[in-house]
């Protein structure tokens, strides 16, 4: 092929271009598409509680995921400190996902019923009470913060259209399930159903 | 994934590998006509801007085949093109590393084997495996230096809610603990919780004003259900001993009566996952900070 004929005609240029770097796109992205995350790691994940769900965007809201990831990798050292590795059909109703790219503080794809609500309360609300070394900042707001169940009702519906099966049912009844609750409740709830699909002492690894 | 999607991936990939190759192939060939290396080519830019003929260095070009090389040897070894010959695959990886590491702990372990906890709480070496464990696991809620905080026990003061033995020790580590102080506002009024605040400080020792105390001892027949007609608590269900002056919440006036109205929801996770050989030494660990040598 003629360097003139590419190089004088934008256009061609411009597709020519295209149909290089789509090569790439199409070899990380279609599978990824095509594949059902719920087909990565045969795990039983059921979807959140309107609660826990209105937990996860709190965490999202505050940006836990800048220091905090939720991704146990497949080595000895983070699956004997955080538990069973994470699979991709753990985060299958995580829109978005939360894996995280920083280990600022722990991971807690796992955490999961390892400490009491007691515990989150206090550390939430200022870590130095109950880790003096910790340098997470504290959420003191959250305690007093309600929830908006009507906005929490129109996520669950854009979550339905994602793609998590919720029922109508599920999302008459979300409202109810936050009246009356803190934000600082539903992140606890949230944090204390994390990673339950692959508990510690499973049997898994 | 589909071994259709797999497949497709599998041929764009060397596709594109060949492509590369033969791009850089066809225009580092020489071709007919060209002018020698180094003169000026007659091809002109923007009216004015001219090149000479510099071909890629031979060393460049044999790196870069090199680098296709190596990139079609790793689609072939590794799953790339098919399952890889090597058979290499993440969880497989995984689990080499978590049997090297048995192999490698498995005699740490056996030195450890059928000796009681007590005897281990002697043991350095147990006590500095114990140590990192405890790092690993219990400090964010018993603190670093094991001296807990409000609402998490000291373990350093030999004072215990479920029995200080090293059995009673392994047990609560195991199995975990939970522990529940009912709400007492409504059922005792805003002056009988006074009152009982009043009676339980007097219990320990701190000054407190003689009548209330005495309204709070009538009263605090409700409390020795649980902790007992002598305020000395119960092991069994993690009632704390009231006259010894530690506390877990703390013991001021305005933090008991918190306690006594709102109650107390304690809970200690269980750990039975670390397995027996971790939970005994953690154990010995736990008993050696209040039994020193």
């Amino acid at each position: 092929m003629n360097h003139d004929l590419i190089e004088r005609k934008l256009g061609l240029l411009i597709v020519l271009i295209i149909l290089v770097i789509s090569v790439g796109g199409f070899v990380e992205v279609i599978p990824l598409v095509t594949t059902a995350a719920a087909k990565q790691g045969a795990v039983h994940v059921t979807p959140r509680t309107p609660l826990e769900q209105a937990g996860f965007d709190v965490y999202e809201r505050e940006g836990c995921y800048l220091c905090h990831s939720q991704m146990i990798r497949p080595f000895r050292s983070e699956t004997e400190r955080y538990g069973p590795y994470s699979v991709a059909a753990e985060s299958q109703y995580d829109h978005p996902f939360q894996w995280g790219s920083k280990r600022t503080g722990p991971d807690l794809a796992r955490v999961g019923g390892r400490y009491s609500d007691d515990w989150h309360r206090m550390h939430l609300r200022n870590p130095r009470d109950v880790v003096p070394e910790s340098n997470m900042p504290g959420f003191p707001w959250l305690a007093s913060a309600s929830i908006d169940g009507e906005l929490l009702q129109k996520k669950l519906r854009v979550l339905r259209m994602l793609g998590t099966p919720y029922t109508d049912a599920d999302i008459a009844a979300a409202p109810a399930a936050v009246k009356d609750k803190t934000e600082m409740d539903a992140l606890i709830a949230y944090l204390q159903a994390l990673g339950l699909a692959r508990p510690r002492g499973s049997g898994e690894k | 994934m589909s071994p259709v999607t797999t497949t497709l991936i599998a041929i764009a990939t060397v596709l594109n590998i060949l492509a590369c190759g033969w791009l850089i192939w066809v225009t580092a060939r020489r071709k007919p006509g060209e002018v020698a290396e180094g003169a000026v080519k007659d091809h002109v830019w923007d009216g004015d801007l001219r090149e000479r003929n510099n071909p890629l260095p031979r060393w460049w070009l044999i790196l870069f085949f090199l680098t296709m090389l190596f990139g079609l040897g790793y689609l072939l070894l590794y799953p790339g093109v098919g399952r890889g010959a090597l058979g290499w695959t993440e969880d497989r990886q995984y689990r080499e590393e978590l049997a090297r590491a048995d192999r490698e702990y498995a005699p740490v372990y056996a030195t450890f084997a059928g000796r009681s906890v007590l005897e281990l709480s002697r043991d350095p070496k147990a006590l500095a495996l114990g140590r990192s464990l405890f790092a690993t696991n219990c400090i964010n809620c018993h603190g670093s230096d094991a001296r807990g905080g409000p609402g998490f026990p000291d373990l350093t003061d030999n004072d215990w809610l479920y029995g200080g033995t090293p059995e009673d020790i392994v047990k609560s580590i195991t199995f975990g603990r939970e522990g529940t102080m009912p709400p007492l506002g409504t059922v005792l009024g805003a002056e009988g919780v006074d009152e009982v605040v009043a009676y339980v400080r007097s219990l320990s020792g701190h000054a407190a004003p003689p009548d209330k105390v005495a309204a709070g001892k009538a009263r605090f027949a409700l409390c020795a259900a649980c902790h007992g007609v002598d305020a000395k608590g119960n092991p069994a269900i993690g009632s704390k001993n009231l006259t010894d002056d530690i506390w877990l919440y703390g013991g001021s006036e305005a933090t008991l009566r918190k306690t006594i109205s709102e109650g107390r929801h304690g809970k200690m996770p269980a750990h039975a996952w670390l397995g027996d050989d971790k939970i005994r030494l953690l154990a010995a660990y736990v008993y050696s900070l209040s039994h020193p040598q």
